[in-house]
């Protein structure tokens, strides 16, 4: 077997689940036998990843690392996975965080420890699976899937509300998936397949169709992202989610939803998406400003930064469909690929920057159980390092140069004006808003005296917190002060998926 | 050159990190040793640069060092330009940094913070570096943010007092506003000329001199206008033009060497560096020369009176550095940037003097700041007072000091300056000469002179600062003294800067101020009898009656003019309108939004509303399965009723 042949993304997605299985099989007795298993996991499927950077052709536009088996052969349907420069570096996000997650679990999980990281490892396949899945069925079996294990996650280990919070979600996501469905069984009676590449293909395509289609993925993906105004099942799955469920929902699954707008929306209904993207900036701008006053208000700090997380998002949609604007006024495909690129990039960034906040709040929470911002006040104090940690990611959230905040921003905001000067000084508000609500946080939980008895018996952070927070440090900071290398694996990508977009399919 | 430049950068930047990072492990010395020989370096480099590119007159160095990004097309580089403004600033910026870190290990030296203070200068000073070094946009912008973090940092260094976290929090969001402008400004930089390269943008921008651009429909703005605008936006909240110099009086909650170095001799100044670094974009739009000219003029007038009725002896010189960036920023809108960059150095060291002296004060006095709790100090602080006064009289343009020479040429080329509204401007610039005057001296007396306010206790224990806090001092009252001498000619009237600055020959007032210039003797013995002089001297004379002769006078002119005073002692009520509506308002806006929008009509009508809207639904429909068979039977007849008849009804309804 060559190295090309080697089905290297079955084996980073069924690896996590078979582990997952095997330590589910295990007792709660053999604790420390199961976390180190559990970490083992992780970091072999992260270790395993890491070939699909390193060996990615960065000069085509073809899916790499391509498996196609058939599956059930009566309805045309595969196992056909594959990855370009979109998915691929979602997949290495989605490694790394498990590999966290599995350290934040570490002690703090007491109450089904096996059950818990077997949730989290064999959502760590299913969520590769989505990102690599080129067969729309395939794609709709991982994406539900995956649903699953976080709800029980919230379920199962989240706080006082998680029964409310858990069916809210699943009711929400899973609205949206079914209209996915439908669209998708609507594109296999056009073209007898569910290869998702062929779906792309489909010519001609007429309007009223294409909006259909456009709707019925909206339907799905926005709840995702979460996009205005389907975006409050969010703020209440973070508060009741244990801090691991907070940072792969904060850190992947919102990710799914930007992912399908670029995997589907955009490339199978391009004229659609041309005539509504009207609506879907006026979201995305709705999202920056709107929720960025909301989260001025939080009084809880995941509330604030679950709707921070929110805002953050609207940068990436409306580097997503900022596009056809920016052709229309003469930018072309290079000027449209910024924007896009800055999504891309906004999208990673937010899953180091938000699933490091949620773990500061995780860290913070394990010691005084609560959540309440009033409930802190200068615990700089008696936490140095963890503040030092706690302030750098605050700061990489209000996008600041050298971190990985500032790049995916500045992106689509250099973008956003080709397309109109308003859509860029309405983002640019979040320099403000955005700094407003981190740093005023900051203020009031790290800085300041010592506000009661629970700051004053704060124990600083631990090696294994130091070095969770230290890994993601280094990827905040790394992002930020090189993009480069990330960004140029996408320029294929992009190219080839806004050459296909600015066809018209009528 | 490369080397020399990235040697000048990574030596404060090996210090900061290393003083950052293992603080506890090197220890206090350790990390003051590391600091100030990463920033020692870096100044013999400078001035190494310095000969080159000025003396030798060795070619502009431009080049890039990595590569941040590229994307859509374009290159995104980290990279220096070094010319004769970058040679100078790099060496200003240094020198001065130098000096505030040996005064620091007096100033902190009980203090528990000590190496992470070491830590964040030493990073400091890398920005500012990077900032003024930059050869494109992006960098300047991330050099621009990135001492911007540094003074949110060091204002905040003593995180325990609430003023200070309140302080700095407002720091960084006054300057996230000027920044918001400026990242539009540098977007639409890109968007017109497809780079961010210095070099090219300069190049291009003449064949854009016409352009306009409609950013309201229908209104059709010159591009250059609107460019210029949104960068100087960014430039009024660095260097604190009104209305966003709130941040700056509040600043001052940081430790006084970060007041003399960050929001005095450096950072504040990044605004007036950046403009003149983008002469060639501000030269083609005389709209936004105008509007520069008048908020500098402005600035410099009515911040300089707030600085009389101030009672804290560091505000009363932060309301002297805004006036003063006022100063800067007339200049440069009267196009007499040379004028603006020299008074930025004769103000670097003068400020920078100020500062440091007024906190050899406060340590004497173990942390008191209020002017009325002092006086008579001359007599136990000689150096400290000696120097002071140098750094008074520069302040106040005394013939013969530093900002005699720098601020005179900014007065004369406001006079001569052609642009709309530079009338109003010579006038607030002229008048400020006597305000600024009459606040210094007001300060000189009420600290130095007049009788000995403190306590028993604080007399007693009064003593003149250790030498790591007079040496910097004295090292900086020598250019207090003699830099406006010395530099007049060669950097005003001899094109010094050369490429580095371009003026447009219509809007040349330098030129014609040269014209008359004959030498910086000449210019000293016809400034003696100019207004500028006489102001001065009018308002030393008005301090020394009020303050030292006949102390009685202010609180009578309190009385007399009450609401007038409480103008002043309110600030002009800027504050008061921000936290009023400003902060206020978007709190209740994202109340509103919240409660109303999120939680009412979302989750309250349409989510929990489908969730109900689904319950009574199958209420209504529980009640068809009733049990009875002939219901159901009654259902399935009716339901093959419709099932038949729809295909007939299309076969044959259509038809008929």
């Amino acid at each position: 077997m060559t190295p090309a042949d080697f089905p290297l993304l079955s084996l980073v997605i069924w690896l996590p689940i078979t582990g997952g299985l095997l330590v589910l099989a295990l007792s709660d007795k053999y604790a420390q036998a199961l976390r180190v298993l559990s970490l083992i996991f992780a970091l072999l499927t992260f270790a395993l990843t890491l070939p699909l950077y390193t060996r990615f052709d960065t000069v085509g536009a073809e899916m790499q690392f391509v498996e196609l088996v058939p599956w059930i052969t009566t309805f045309n349907i595969h196992y056909h996975l594959g990855v370009d420069g979109i998915s691929m570096p979602l997949i290495l996000l989605t490694s790394f965080s498990t590999v966290l997650v599995v350290l934040a679990g570490w002690r703090v999980i007491e109450y089904k420890l096996a059950q818990y990281m077997a949730a989290f490892l064999i959502m760590e396949g299913l969520m590769i699976g989505v990102f690599a899945a080129l067969d729309a069925v395939l794609f709709y079996v991982f994406w539900e899937a995956m649903l699953i294990p976080m709800f029980l996650i919230i379920g199962i280990w989240g706080g006082q509300r998680r029964v409310y919070a858990s069916i809210k979600f699943f009711l929400y996501t899973f609205l949206g998936s079914v209209l996915m469905l439908i669209a998708f069984l609507y594109l296999y009676y056009r073209t007898d397949s569910f290869a998702i590449l062929d779906f792309h293909r489909i010519q001609p395509f007429d309007l009223n169709a294409q909006i259909l289609v456009f709707l019925a993925f909206l339907a799905a993906f926005a709840v995702k992202v979460p996009m205005w105004p389907v975006h409050t099942w969010l703020p209440d799955a973070h508060v009741e989610a244990p801090t691991g469920g907070s940072v792969i929902l904060a850190a992947i699954m919102l990710k799914m939803g930007a992912y399908g707008f670029l995997r589907f929306s955009l490339p199978i209904t391009p004229d659609a998406s041309a005539a509504l993207d009207w609506l879907m900036i006026t979201l995305s701008l709705i999202a920056v400003v709107y929720i960025g006053l909301v989260a001025l208000v939080q009084e809880d700090m995941k509330k604030l930064i679950a709707y921070s997380s929110i805002s953050h998002m609207g940068f990436v949609t409306l580097g997503f469909f900022i596009v056809f604007d920016i052709f229309e006024n003469g930018g072309g495909l290079q000027g449209a690929a910024l924007g896009v690129e800055g999504g891309l990039i906004q999208m990673l960034s937010h899953g180091f920057v938000s699933g490091a906040l949620f773990l500061c709040v995780g860290v913070m929470y394990d010691r005084v159980h609560s959540r309440n911002i009033s409930d802190y006040g200068g615990v700089v104090n008696t936490m140095p390092v963890f503040a030092s940690f706690m302030v750098l990611f605050a700061l990489a959230n209000t996008g600041l140069p050298g971190t990985s905040g500032f790049v995916g921003e500045f992106m689509v905001i250099l973008s956003a004006i080709k397309a109109n000067f308003w859509y860029a000084a309405l983002a640019a508000t979040t320099l403000v808003l955005g700094a407003a609500y981190t740093l005023w946080l900051v203020k009031r939980v790290i800085f300041g005296a010592v506000a009661n008895q629970n700051v004053a018996a704060l124990q600083d952070i631990n090696a294994r917190e130091c070095m969770i927070l230290a890994l993601l440090a280094t990827a905040v900071l790394g992002l930020g002060l090189w993009p480069k290398p990330v960004a140029d694996v996408m320029h294929p990508t992009v190219q080839h998926l806004l050459e296909h977009i600015s066809q018209s399919k009528l | 050159m490369e080397t020399l430049a990235l040697g000048v950068v990574l030596g404060p930047l090996a210090g900061a990190v290393i003083a950052g990072l293992f603080g506890r492990q090197i220890g206090r010395a350790g990390a003051h040793w590391v600091a100030i020989i990463g920033v020692a370096a870096s100044f013999v480099l400078s001035l190494l640069v310095f000969k080159q590119i000025v003396l030798d007159g060795a070619p502009v160095h431009n080049a890039s060092v990595y590569t941040w990004l590229v994307s859509g097309g374009i290159r995104f580089e980290i990279g220096f330009l070094i010319d004769k403004l970058t040679a100078l600033m790099m060496v200003v910026v240094t020198f001065v940094s130098l000096m505030v870190h040996v005064y620091t290990i007096g100033y902190m030296r009980d203090d528990p913070g000590y190496q992470r203070f070491f830590s964040y200068i030493a990073l400091f000073t890398f920005s500012m570096l990077m900032l003024v070094m930059a050869n494109n946009f992006l960098q300047l912008f991330f050099g621009w943010e990135a001492v911007g973090l540094v003074s949110y940092l060091l204002i905040g260094f003593w995180y325990r007092r609430e003023s200070a976290i309140y302080a700095n929090l407002k720091a960084f969001l006054v300057n996230r506003v000027g920044d918001m402008g400026f990242l539009l400004g540098i977007a639409a930089v890109l968007l017109y000329f497809n780079t961010l390269d210095y070099a090219e943008v300069f190049k291009a921008a003449p064949d854009f001199a016409r352009h306009t651009i409609e950013i309201i429909p229908g209104y059709a703005w010159s591009l250059m206008t609107v460019v210029c605008l949104l960068l100087f936006i960014g430039a009024m909240g660095k260097s604190a033009q009104v209305p966003l110099h709130v941040w700056l009086p509040d600043s001052m909650e940081g430790p006084t060497p970060i007041s003399a170095l960050i929001h005095a001799a450096t950072m504040v100044t990044a605004g007036i560096f950046m403009v003149a670094r983008m002469s060639p974009l501000f030269e083609l739009s005389e709209t936004v020369l105008s509007v520069v000219m008048v908020i500098g003029a402005v600035t410099a007038l009515f911040m300089g009176l707030l600085g009389v009725v101030q009672n804290d002896i560091k505000r009363v010189v932060a309301y002297s550095t805004l006036s003063q960036l006022g100063y800067m920023t007339a200049a440069l809108g009267a196009s007499a940037y040379a004028a603006g960059i020299f008074h930025l150095m004769t103000h670097a060291f003068f400020k920078a003097l100020l500062f440091l002296a007024a906190g050899s004060v406060i340590i004497a006095l173990h942390h008191e700041q209020d002017i009325r709790k002092m006086g008579g100090l001359y007599k136990y602080l000689p150096w400290t007072y000696g120097t002071f006064l140098i750094g008074t009289l520069a302040l106040i343009g005394f013939p013969g000091f530093s900002g005699f020479f720098s601020k005179d040429a900014i007065i004369e080329a406001v006079h001569a300056s052609q642009l709309d509204g530079s009338g109003l401007a010579y006038a607030a610039v002229l008048s400020g000469v006597f305000v600024t005057a009459l606040y210094s001296f007001r300060l000189l007396f009420l600290v130095f002179h007049t009788q000995e306010r403190m306590d028993a206790r604080a007399r007693e224990h009064l003593h003149e600062s250790p030498l790591v806090v007079i040496g910097p001092l004295v090292l900086l009252a020598i250019p207090s003294v003699i830099a406006g001498f010395l530099y007049i000619g060669p950097l005003l009237f001899n094109g010094f800067f050369g490429e580095a600055i371009f003026v447009l020959p219509q809007h040349d007032v330098l030129k014609q101020i040269g014209e008359e210039f004959h030498g910086a003797w000449w210019f000293l013995v016809h400034g003696l009898t100019a207004w500028p002089c006489l102001l001065a001297i009018a308002g030393i004379v008005t301090a020394w009656l009020c303050y030292q002769k006949y102390p009685q006078i202010p609180d009578k002119v309190k009385n007399v003019l009450a609401p007038l005073y409480r103008l002043l002692e309110r600030k002009y009520y800027f504050d008061d309108f921000n936290d009023a509506v400003l902060a206020a308002g978007s709190r209740a806006l994202g109340r509103g939004l919240w409660r109303g929008g999120d939680e009412k009509v979302i989750d309250g009508v349409m989510v929990n509303g489908t969730a109900n809207g689904v319950g009574w639904i199958s209420t209504v429909v529980r009640h068809i399965q009733s049990g009875y068979l002939y219901h159901y039977a009654f259902a399935v007849i009716i339901g093959l009723l419709l099932l038949l008849g729809w295909p007939l009804w299309a076969l044959f309804g259509r038809a008929a």
